[in-house]
């Protein structure tokens, strides 16, 4: 009796501590999930849920949206693939090797900016790229700066095999970089400004040299967006009208920079700044046209070849084909029969002709 | 009959170990099963298959760039750091403790500081020592002494402390000196007490490892995960987390398997 009831405890415990239940997506529904984390590119998420601009959209559609601050990129996305989220803002090279190389069928509903010098390597003394030949680098493994580095190498005839790559957690980069066995460094803003600072620092490459390719989207689950339109049409009318604020040469626009300054751990000028190495799409026809551009599809190219090569487009993965990924002229790269990332016109159009 | 008094057969006994195991995988299974017929490409509770895949590409295919076998040369790595650390941190137990629990001149001099020193919270000042020992293999082990020894001096020292003191006495009487009672009374003691320290200090020094090795590193156990993690890689992490299981569980038995055969005196109740 007792034995038979102990057991029967413990199956309740084990089964309730492991109680996975799998998201069910596909329906109509009226209540969403928007993950954001903190960057210069989807600070304009957090002052939009923080003034109303997130309720006005949202209730303008019959719907609610409930925006959440991550402080870790990375648990964002997962809490994304998983299935907790709706929507989540990433980087054209995340989303591709994240949630669509985990089945999850990704749109970017949003194509917000790229970036054009956020992203930077770093030498210590001497002068040039090829200097780093030979060097241990600290970087984020397996993120964009990975991905910069590649580029960079590329760009010099070097290859990965020329020097050896450290992980190093971005809190620590900038700390790192002023330990004497550190003589090399990929990072992102708001450390690649702290990091120009320093004495002996030197920028060898960074991301305007690779215009357009490391591009920050919100990207929003596929089925989720094809049975509620209306949540794509709300994202898009928060964003063009939190961005056109946030680039106003007004008092209402040096205010919601400040306050996005402030939100992010810096200030009005130093978010700026940031903003000076962001190529900010807050027109949307300006982002439709680049979305559409030929030179997208050749971007995903790269950087599908670079998450092949790293091992990071779905184990056992034969060829850089095995996940497709749907451009919006309708060309589709890699494998027809298994689409899970796609870039969408749709919304960005419908800001562009303000029929949101 | 009383709940404490309750006598198990031998066959219950054993099913009942394993039923909190066998729960856990059933568990598992299931919430695996649910999740992947709903996406085949779920990644939160991969298929035992993938699983199996996944141990196959860590463990025994060399990896496609560096030739390597990875799962082996993060153990490498993890275990050169965690012998290193726990190496340094039973010695410096093993001559302060022992030093402060006979000599009164030390005992004044580091136990408050000691004791001050084992409230640090370690991984609070990892930012530092990462600056000023570099990111190198140094202030991994840093962090493993940092956060195990004062803990292990602390025990030690109490062990010595609690020694009766009419052996010390009895010793003196047959003029010993100072150095030959440490020497031939206390230190006999108390290493079964340092070996015991040692085990129980073992879960902590895996953790100071693996959050050391979260922070910069180019292999290692805790390394591999937290880089995985990244993608969701769970056909990875169940594995490597069950094998640090496994390592510290063999290291846990292995050092009081020797303390029995060293000092089969310390085992007095139910020794083998």
């Amino acid at each position: 009796m007792t034995i038979t009831r102990r057991l029967t405890l413990t199956t309740i415990a084990a089964l309730g501590a492991l109680s996975f239940a799998p998201t069910a997506w596909a329906q109509e529904k009226t209540d969403f999930k928007v993950a954001w984390s903190i960057y210069v590119g989807w600070m304009p998420w957090g002052y939009a849920a923080d003034t109303g601009i997130v309720d006005k959209w949202a209730d303008q559609y019959g719907i609610s949206i409930e925006v959440t601050q991550f402080n870790d990129y990375v648990e964002s996305i997962n809490q994304y693939t998983a299935g907790g989220y709706d929507a989540v803002t990433l980087t054209n090279m995340d989303g591709l090797s994240i949630p669509s190389a985990g089945g999850v069928d990704t749109t970017a509903v949003i194509v917000g900016d790229f970036s054009d010098g956020n992203d930077a390597v770093f030498i210590k003394g001497a002068g040039a790229l090829a200097d780093i030949a030979g060097r241990d680098v600290n970087l984020v493994e397996f993120s964009v700066s990975h991905y910069l580095l590649a580029r960079a190498l590329d760009s010099v005839g070097l290859s990965e095999r020329d020097v050896k790559v450290i992980n190093t957690a971005d809190p620590d980069m900038v700390g790192a970089f002023q330990t004497p066995d550190v003589t090399a460094m990929v990072t992102w803003n708001p450390m690649v400004a702290e990091i120009e600072t320093l004495p002996d620092a030197v920028k060898v490459f960074d991301s305007s040299q690779i215009s357009g390719e490391i591009i920050d989207l919100m990207v929003a689950n596929t089925d989720v967006l094809a049975d509620n339109p209306k949540f794509g049409q709300a994202l898009a009318g928060i964003w063009y009208e939190t961005a056109a604020l946030m680039t106003a040469d007004t008092e209402e626009g040096a205010a919601a920079r400040a306050a996005m300054g402030a939100a992010s751990g810096t200030d009005q000028a130093g978010f700026e700044a940031q903003m000076a190495a962001t190529k900010l799409f807050a027109d949307p026809a300006e982002a439709v046209a680049f979305t559409s551009s030929a030179e997208l599809g050749a971007t995903m190219d790269l950087v599908r070849a670079f998450l092949f090569d790293k091992g990071l487009l779905t184990p056992g993965a034969t060829s850089q084909d095995a996940i497709g990924i749907a451009l919006p002229d309708g060309t589709i790269l890699g494998d027809t029969a298994n689409v899970k990332f796609r870039f969408d016109t749709k919304y960005m159009q419908m800001a562009a002709d303000g029929t949101l | 009959m009383r709940l404490i008094n309750q006598q198990l057969s031998p066959p219950v006994a054993t099913a009942l170990k394993f039923a909190p195991f066998a729960l856990l995988v059933l568990a598992y299974l299931l919430g695996s099963a649910a999740r992947l017929a709903e996406n085949p490409n779920d990644k939160l509770l991969p298929a035992l298959s993938s699983i199996a895949a996944a141990v196959d590409l860590m463990a025994f295919t060399p990896d496609r760039r560096t030739g390597d076998y990875l799962l082996w040369t993060d153990t490498w790595s993890s275990l050169k750091r965690l012998s290193a650390g726990l190496g340094i941190s039973t010695g410096l137990a093993l001559i302060i403790g022992i030093g402060v629990g006979i000599v009164p001149f030390l005992r004044a001099l580091l136990v408050p500081f000691v004791n001050f020193v084992s409230m640090v919270p370690p991984l609070a000042l990892l930012p530092i020592l990462f600056i000023s020992m570099g990111l190198g293999e140094t202030s991994k082990i840093a962090l493993i002494v940092i956060g195990v020894a004062p803990i292990m001096i602390r025990d030690l020292a109490q062990t010595v402390l609690a020694l009766p003191r009419e052996q010390i006495v009895k010793a003196e009487t047959l003029s010993a000196s100072s150095w030959l009672i440490a020497l031939r009374v206390v230190l006999p003691q108390v290493m079964p007490r340092l070996l015991s320290s040692l085990r129980l200090q073992l879960g902590p020094a895996f953790l100071f490892l693996i959050a050391a090795e979260a922070i910069s590193a180019d292999s290692g156990l805790g390394y591999r995960i937290f880089l995985v993690r990244r993608y969701l890689s769970m056909d990875v992490i169940f594995p490597y987390v069950a094998w640090i299981t496994f390592l510290a569980a063999s290291a846990d038995f292995a050092i009081d398997r020797l303390r029995r055969r060293l000092f089969p005196w310390s085992e007095l109740e139910g020794g083998r």
